[in-house]
């Protein structure tokens, strides 16, 4: 058994402690707004922060995350309307969508440091989340839509 | 087992006379209507609640396209629906829809009549309904925004669903007038925008059903292997395994053999195959080398090409003219790489089997997945897709999903890891292409000798004319009397299919990027020298109506040009490239503006698209498409190959696939040219034209010639 908290609640969770926490968040809690991309830690549809911090949760094992506090895309608020989220919409970012609450949740990490962050900050941060429908010009343009507001 | 094959243009066609006509003949049963306060269906597509809310079915997959956003705003736009109002349902696979196969960018092309008609018809039974209960002239009646009204009389369709629902849904209607249209041709968010930015957006991978096992399969890693023999030992001690299952392939639609893995959670399951001891029956030979040589010598010669076209006297024309130019293009295979890794859940049990799949192919799928698990009851719910471009057409993913599940009694989810999906698929094809072509004495074409070579995705498919999925049409050369075009297909162990813009990705490469040399030999503009090529109302006609009109190709080209600033200074050491081609019915022009970094590979700073594809249902959503169709067509052409050792593939994941990155996007501008003429595609157009725009830009700059893909090896 492990002790977690996520998106502000505490949960002991009895997954094997070498499983990826990306697994425990689908499989055991049934929290799927989490995407399974490539399990290596490559494309970021996976990322969650783990105190404050942006994690691939597909190559972090559970044990490693014990006792941290855990945010995923369903707990980035309440009923959808962080900036980004509000921003994401506004421009049309998701095509498909499959990767797209990892790459708000690594806006989000962002944002918490950099409230106005230039182009080459937001490509800096966000050039680990890889999307196949193309769609990053639209997610820059949100990053500083959603920058404007915080 | 019967199983439905259906080639991208016979899809097309079938998709098109499918879908005439489908609306108005069938009615919704009524007692399909199960429990109080349900909604009342009007027709196929709609059903209105006593609460005002219209909800349309969506009968074609969305794997970004749009669909589920263009698709409800042609009906609500002839319902004369209030927008706000409007909600989806994904549809399950039905007959009652018609084709449910979603590909070829024709979704918008070939419902847009069913759909409006659906509209209107849903529009006039709720009139009928009013005119009835206030017994008027239902002539007299107007519609807006959800409100239905005569003079000071007013209902809105929720007070109006009961009983319209008991109309009969008539046989012809009225279509709206385009100008009068207040939901198409406006931008519209996309309908699953608030689902998508809270995680809640529900794809194959997020299925649970009560009950459900976790699979993972260990596939032959080289193509065409059988399982020899499996010591499943170790992978039976792992905590959570529960069966171990050997697949057969199943033919070309899914020529996996492998082992099954079915466990209690995904790691289990993953951790299971990775303790799997498999023996494969063969190792393989085939290698990207090999394949390139074989290409290359069938269009020197060899080969035994398949001549297509052949206009005119090519050879005088060729050994008359005053220059001859002579080039080799050549592409290697791509995968998908869709970002939701391919999973399949099923349920076989006495009665049937059920599926819920991210899939493009819904009815293809079931036909195949219940074949070979033995059943013709077959239901499908379709989910979202994250990402298909064509990959997610095949039923592989759900025949094992079937079979699967019938042997382990449960349901089952198989899920792919990205080694298996980039080492599993269905690729687009190589080939290479040997163009002769030569000017006459005032720079205009005189001859045109393409020869293609490379293995066909309807070779690796079994069904019709090897050529018939690889050569370009008519349409896709200007007019040139003396024009000859071969193909000669190359055997290969790779499955081949369909891949976003399919052969038009390589034919546009090789038939612009040598329009752009023979125009620096003519010592002309190259845009000039296209646009010199486009005879004044040259239309391509079928069965009376106007399939191409280079017209419209010449008005991208010059909007293109204009908006891209052509011919204007740049920053030093930035060039511009120029491409368009016509495809999926649409028209579409790039300008890409290059610099090359001190390694020589390019930056791609802004792309300038044009596009005609008639109507924008959503423009929105078409700049979207074209911006994605570029990216995808630019990561090819930049870094994207698959190439194969011993029978297998090489690459694995995204370290050695790449896609591109944040950094390397370019701001893509998108020019939508307004249009009366009904939707034409706009998925797939935006991807041909951007690799020869980049190469004809990196021309010069450096003066030298890109002819193989990708850019960087």
């Amino acid at each position: 058994m492990t002790k977690l908290t996520i998106n502000g609640k505490a949960h002991e969770v009895h997954s094997e402690p070498d499983t990826p926490l990306l697994w425990v968040l689908r499989d055991e809690l049934a929290m799927t707004g989490t995407k399974f991309g490539c399990g290596r830690g490559f494309c970021g549809s996976c990322t969650v922060l783990a105190n404050g911090e942006p994690i691939r949760s597909c190559s972090t094992a559970l044990q490693n995350v014990a006792g941290k506090k855990i945010l995923t895309i369903e707990g980035l608020s309440p009923n959808g309307a962080h900036p980004l989220q509000r921003a994401w919409q506004a421009e049309n970012v998701p095509q498909c969508g499959y990767c797209q609450a990892g790459q708000i949740m690594s806006a989000a990490a962002l944002l918490m440091k950099n409230k106005k962050p230039t182009d080459e900050q937001i490509d800096d941060a966000m050039g680990g989340n890889l999307c196949r429908c193309g769609t990053y010009q639209r997610i820059r343009r949100a990053i500083h839509r959603a920058a404007e507001e915080v | 087992m019967n199983i439905v094959k259906v080639s991208r243009r016979d899809f097309v066609k079938l998709t098109s006379a499918a879908s005439a006509g489908l609306v108005l003949g069938l009615q919704f049963p009524r007692s399909a209507r199960a429990a109080e306060g349900a909604p009342f269906p009007l027709g196929t597509f709609v059903e209105v609640g006593t609460d005002g809310i219209v909800t349309i079915y969506v009968s074609k997959s969305d794997m970004g396209q749009g669909v589920r956003t263009a698709m409800p705003m042609i009906v609500a736009e002839e319902m004369d629906a209030n927008w706000k109002n409007v909600r989806i349902r994904q549809a399950d696979l039905d007959k009652k829809y018609g084709r449910m196969g979603t590909g070829g960018s024709s979704s918008v092309r070939t419902m847009w009549t069913p759909l409006r008609q659906a509209g209107a018809a849903a529009r006039a039974m709720l009139v009928s309904a009013a005119a009835a209960k206030w017994s008027v002239d239902p002539k007299e009646i107007t519609v807006s925004k959800g409100v239905v009204a005569h003079g000071a009389k007013k209902a809105t369709f929720g007070e109006l669903a009961e009983a319209a629902a008991k109309v009969a849904v008539p046989k012809e209607v009225t279509l709206k007038d385009p100008a009068k249209f207040t939901i198409v041709g406006k931008k519209a968010n996309r309908l699953d925008n608030p689902d998508l930015v809270v995680g809640k957006a529900h794809y194959g991978i997020d299925v649970r059903v009560p009950g459900m096992l976790y699979a993972t399969v260990l596939r032959a890693p080289v193509f065409g292997a059988k399982v020899a023999s499996v010591d499943d030992t170790k992978a039976k001690a792992v905590p959570g395994v529960k069966h171990i299952v050997r697949l057969e392939p199943h033919g070309n639609e899914a020529p996996w053999a492998g082992v099954g893995v079915i466990a209690t959670s995904t790691w289990a399951a993953m951790k299971g195959r990775d303790a799997l001891e498999v023996k494969w029956d063969k190792t393989g030979d085939e290698t990207s080398a090999k394949l390139s040589a074989a290409m290359l010598a069938a269009v020197a010669g060899g080969g035994n090409p398949k001549r297509i076209r052949n206009d005119g006297d090519v050879d005088a024309a060729l050994s008359s003219a005053a220059k001859t130019l002579e080039a080799t293009y050549e592409v290697p295979y791509l995968a998908h790489a869709t970002m939701e890794p391919m999973n399949a859940t099923a349920s076989y049990t006495a009665d049937g089997l059920e599926l819920w799949l991210p899939t493009q192919f819904a009815d293809w799928n079931a036909g195949a997945a219940g074949g070979a698990a033995g059943t013709k009851n077959v239901k499908v719910h379709v989910t979202l897709l994250g990402g298909g471009f064509g990959r997610r057409a095949f039923p592989d993913f759900a025949i094992e999903a079937a079979l699967l599940s019938k042997a382990a009694g449960a349901p089952v989810k198989v899920q792919w890891t990205r080694e298996d999906d980039m080492q599993h698929d269905f690729y687009r094809p190589a080939s290479v292409h040997r163009v002769v072509a030569a000017l006459d004495a005032h720079g205009k074409i005189a001859a045109w000798h393409h020869r293609m070579a490379g293995p066909a995705i309807n070779s690796w498919m079994g069904q019709g004319d090897p050529a018939e999925s690889e050569v370009f049409d008519k349409e896709q050369l200007p007019p040139i009397a003396n024009a000859r075009l071969e193909f000669a297909n190359v055997d290969s162990v790779v499955p081949r299919g369909w891949w976003r813009s399919v052969e038009n990705t390589f034919n546009a490469f090789a038939v612009q990027s040598m329009m752009d040399e023979l125009a620096h030999a003519a010592g002309k503009d190259p845009i000039e020298f296209q646009l010199s090529l486009i005879p004044a109302g040259y239309k391509v006609e079928e069965k009376g109506v106007v399939t191409y009109d280079a017209d419209r190709l010449r008005r991208v080209i010059e909007l293109a040009r204009e908006k891209s600033r052509w011919g204007k200074p740049l920053p030093a050491g930035r060039a511009r490239g120029f491409a368009a081609w016509y495809s999926f019915h649409s028209y579409v022009a790039e300008v890409a503006e290059v610099s090359l970094d001190k390694n020589g590979v390019p930056r791609v700073h802004r792309v300038v698209t044009a596009i005609d594809c008639g109507i924008p249902v959503n423009p929105d959503g078409v700049a979207a498409q074209v911006e994605g169709a570029i990216v995808y067509g630019l990561t090819a052409a930049l870094q994207g190959a698959i190439t194969i050792e011993g029978g297998a593939v090489q690459q694995s994941n995204f370290h050695d696939y790449p896609l591109l990155t944040i950094d390397r996007m370019p701001v893509v501008e998108t020019h939508i040219v307004p249009s009366t003429a009904a939707p034409t595609g706009t998925g797939e157009p935006g991807t041909p034209p951007i690799a020869p725009a980049v190469t004809n830009a990196m021309f010069v700059l450096t003066g030298k010639r890109v002819r193989k893909l990708p850019i960087v090896a």
